[in-house]
């Protein structure tokens, strides 16, 4: 059971926005890992986005399995991808929702300094005042044996960017 | 020039980057793939309920009411 929760490093993105958020130099010394995150981005022909994860910026290696639905539960569901360039999957919020919410996302990532294959686990959902609101759950894997050592978050589809305000902090979990 | 955030850890410093012509190439080459992947994604959907329909009108026309159809997908 771990026992602390140390936060590392917190970035809120400005009025110019960003395309996507990169944690670099992770220290090493840490059990697992945690990144809780408040997104919006600039989409406007939708009110949700997949965040995407990658680690030590590699483009290959990940797999996930998703479970997913909205407030309506009219379009419940789960998808599997293995063999992509990134994981996938977690909702966030987009500039169609309500102005001033954004989506909560937590990410876990255990034994990041291990040589094994790296798991992840995400929960995330959207918020907007109305429906639909989106929740997915995402278990992933990277197959590498790298430590972690960066994390990046962005948005899925192509040019979007982060609006002003979205924050991401990475924690660090000792098992001791 | 659209930009990146990037924080340091072993830092704790925040550096806003513009992204380079390579990164800013693949993200249009993802929005164009992501692009045709919808496409394909909403044709499919379209198609299951088109077939659905048709089904549905053929067990009409066999004299099944509106709820012992439903039962059927239950």
């Amino acid at each position: 059971m771990a026992n602390t929760y140390i936060p590392i490093a917190t970035v809120t993105v400005g009025s110019g926005g960003a395309a996507n958020i990169e944690f670099t130099s992770i220290p090493q010394t840490y059990t697992d890992l945690l990144v809780k995150a408040s997104l919006r981005d600039n989409r406007t022909d939708s009110p949700v986005t997949d965040t995407v994860i990658t680690f030590n910026s590699s483009g290959s290696g990940y797999s996930i399995r998703m479970l997913y639905g909205d407030a309506s539960f009219s379009t419940p569901g789960s998808a599997t991808t293995s063999g992509a360039v990134y994981i996938a999957g977690q909702y966030q919020n987009t500039n169609q929702t309500t102005s001033n919410t954004f989506s909560n996302t937590e990410i876990y990532i255990p034994n990041y300094t291990s040589s094994n294959n790296k798991s992840i686990s995400v929960d995330a959902v959207t918020e907007t005042n109305g429906t639909p609101i989106y929740a997915s759950i995402v278990a992933g894997l990277w197959a590498n044996s790298s430590v972690i050592s960066s994390i990046k978050l962005a948005p899925m589809y192509g040019t979007l960017a982060y609006v002003q305000h979205s924050s991401a902090t990475l924690y660090g979990i000792k098992n001791s | 020039m659209p930009t990146k955030l990037v924080v340091d850890c072993s830092t704790g410093v925040t550096t806003e980057v513009e992204l380079t012509a390579e990164e800013i190439a693949q993200m249009e080459a993802d929005a164009a793939a992501f692009a045709e992947a919808e496409a394909a994604r909403l044709a499919e959907e379209q198609a299951k309920a088109e077939a659905k329909a048709a089904a549905e009108a053929k067990l009409a026309a066999l004299g099944l009411t509106a709820d012992e159809i439903a039962a059927l997908g239950k």
